[in-house]
């Protein structure tokens, strides 16, 4: 999988008359983290951005802080686990799960979450919803953070609409023929959020050990979320 | 502008190949990429209408950060927060430019938590409503907007005013007023693809009142 990406990228550098040095490869890679002395050697868009950046603190545009910021915020502080949070108090919690439902704003309010017009669509053994955004990569930043590349490839958006269940089945998930498939394109500003169903053998799991089940993929709607290992379902 | 950006119902595009244990960021250039364009001074329509004007075959080819990286170079200069020979070369000729307004650490501290209600009432007459057959209007503008291709034309139907928005569009001639409804509108999967589609499954899409049509 590293190699599809590292093949996408590279076309994409290819396409910018930019050479694939290390950095940038190197970057993709899970499999040798730690070797290369030439590691640090720009590749061009890292270049090209840091000029970027250069000239527009020089030009009073942008304020370094707020820059950092912006990142710790998404890479640290906003994502998934917020989402999950959310779907666990929905599971242990009718009353709950019914707020969130008609108003979502609302209910992920009470957890603490803003700055998104959300709607939560449940899944159900007779329904099942998926996330896509056909035209550019809108995602719910404020319940799952930043979207993952392949939410925002080609494949994925130009295949979700068209042919929901053969990109489920990709993913694992094969769903019978009598099941509903609701595709939600986010061509608006408002941001959705799939509500997974519960898996069964959880019944004496707290609120946290059921958020530590649920997973992005499950809350876009492209896994179902699985019993915990070695449960009785 | 029908775009290589508006991609719902193309087929061939390769498998969609996840990566597992996937980092926000690969590099840390796409860091500062997300946080650069992310901080610059303009509406994200304006941002979109950039991205969307990267020749097709660029567009494909590059990777998403690669294309903020594109775009963001032409929002500078479209808007005059710098001029082409200041990005060219990397560095500020014309001293600062106060005009815009610079993001703060106590902004983006806001984002993404609760904001106080606000108190304004905005109303916007409509037309339709909830439960109504709809078409998608066969619109095809040049510029921005967000009414995808493989909807035009197809009838739905309404299952949800979303409130009241601004129109995104670069030409909003002949759309209405900016501020109007958006429409949550279930089109069938039969009524998109065919009778090769399923029976059963429907796609849900936003659309501003100014994309429908009575049908």
């Amino acid at each position: 999988m590293t190699t599809t990406r590292r093949d996408v990228l590279s076309a994409g550098l290819a396409a910018a008359s930019a050479a694939v040095t290390p950095s940038v490869v190197h970057a993709q890679g899970h499999d040798h983290a730690d070797d290369h002395d030439h590691q640090d050697v720009p590749s061009d868009p890292a270049l090209r951005v840091k000029a970027l950046e250069s000239l527009m603190v020089a030009k009073g545009l942008v304020d370094r802080a707020a820059l950092d910021a912006l990142i710790d915020n998404y890479e640290h502080k906003t994502g998934p686990r917020n989402g999950a949070r959310v779907v666990a108090r929905a599971w242990v919690d009718a009353e709950y799960k019914k707020r969130l439902l008609k108003d979502a704003n609302a209910a992920i309010a009470e957890l603490g979450y803003g700055g998104t017009n959300l709607t939560v669509v449940e899944n159900s053994t007779k329904i099942h919803n998926l996330i896509v955004c056909t035209l550019c990569s809108c995602y719910p930043w404020a319940v799952l953070g930043l979207p993952p590349v392949w939410y925002k490839s080609a494949a994925y958006r130009s295949r979700s609409v068209i042919d929901p269940r053969g990109v489920l089945s990709e993913f694992g998930v094969t769903l019978a023929d009598d099941v509903e498939v609701r595709v939600w394109d986010s061509t608006a500003d408002l941001r959705y959020l799939v509500l997974p169903e519960r898996p069964a053998g959880t019944s004496g799991l707290t609120e946290a050990q059921l958020a530590a089940l649920v997973t992005r993929d499950a809350m876009v709607g492209v896994a179902k979320v699985l019993p915990p290992q070695g449960a009785n379902a | 502008m029908n775009g290589a950006h508006d991609m719902g119902g193309m087929q061939d595009m390769g498998p969609i190949a996840p990566e597992r244990d996937e980092p926000v960021f690969h590099a840390d250039w796409e860091r500062r990429m997300f946080a650069l364009f992310n901080a610059v001074d303009v509406e994200w329509p304006y941002r979109r209408t950039q991205i969307e004007l990267i020749p097709p075959a660029g567009y494909l080819r590059m990777s998403y950060y690669e294309r903020w990286l594109a775009a963001l170079p032409q929002i500078l200069i479209k808007t005059g927060m710098a001029s082409a020979a200041e990005i060219e070369s990397g560095k500020a000729i014309g001293g600062t430019n106060a005009k815009w307004h610079v993001l703060t650490v106590a902004e983006v501290a806001t984002w993404d938590v609760p904001q106080p209600a606000t108190t304004e009432k905005i109303k916007a007459h409509t037309q339709l409503h909830v439960g109504q057959r709809v078409r998608a209007r066969n619109l095809n503008p040049v510029g921005h907007t967000r009414l995808p291709r493989y909807v035009r034309g197809k009838v739905g139907t309404i299952t949800r005013d979303g409130g009241i928005e601004e129109l995104q569009d670069t030409d909003i001639q002949g759309l209405g007023p900016k501020r109007q409804h958006v429409y949550t509108v279930r089109f069938s999967a039969r009524e998109l693809w065919g009778d090769q589609a399923s029976p059963r499954d429907s796609v849900y899409a936003d659309l501003w009142e100014g994309y429908l049509e009575s049908a």
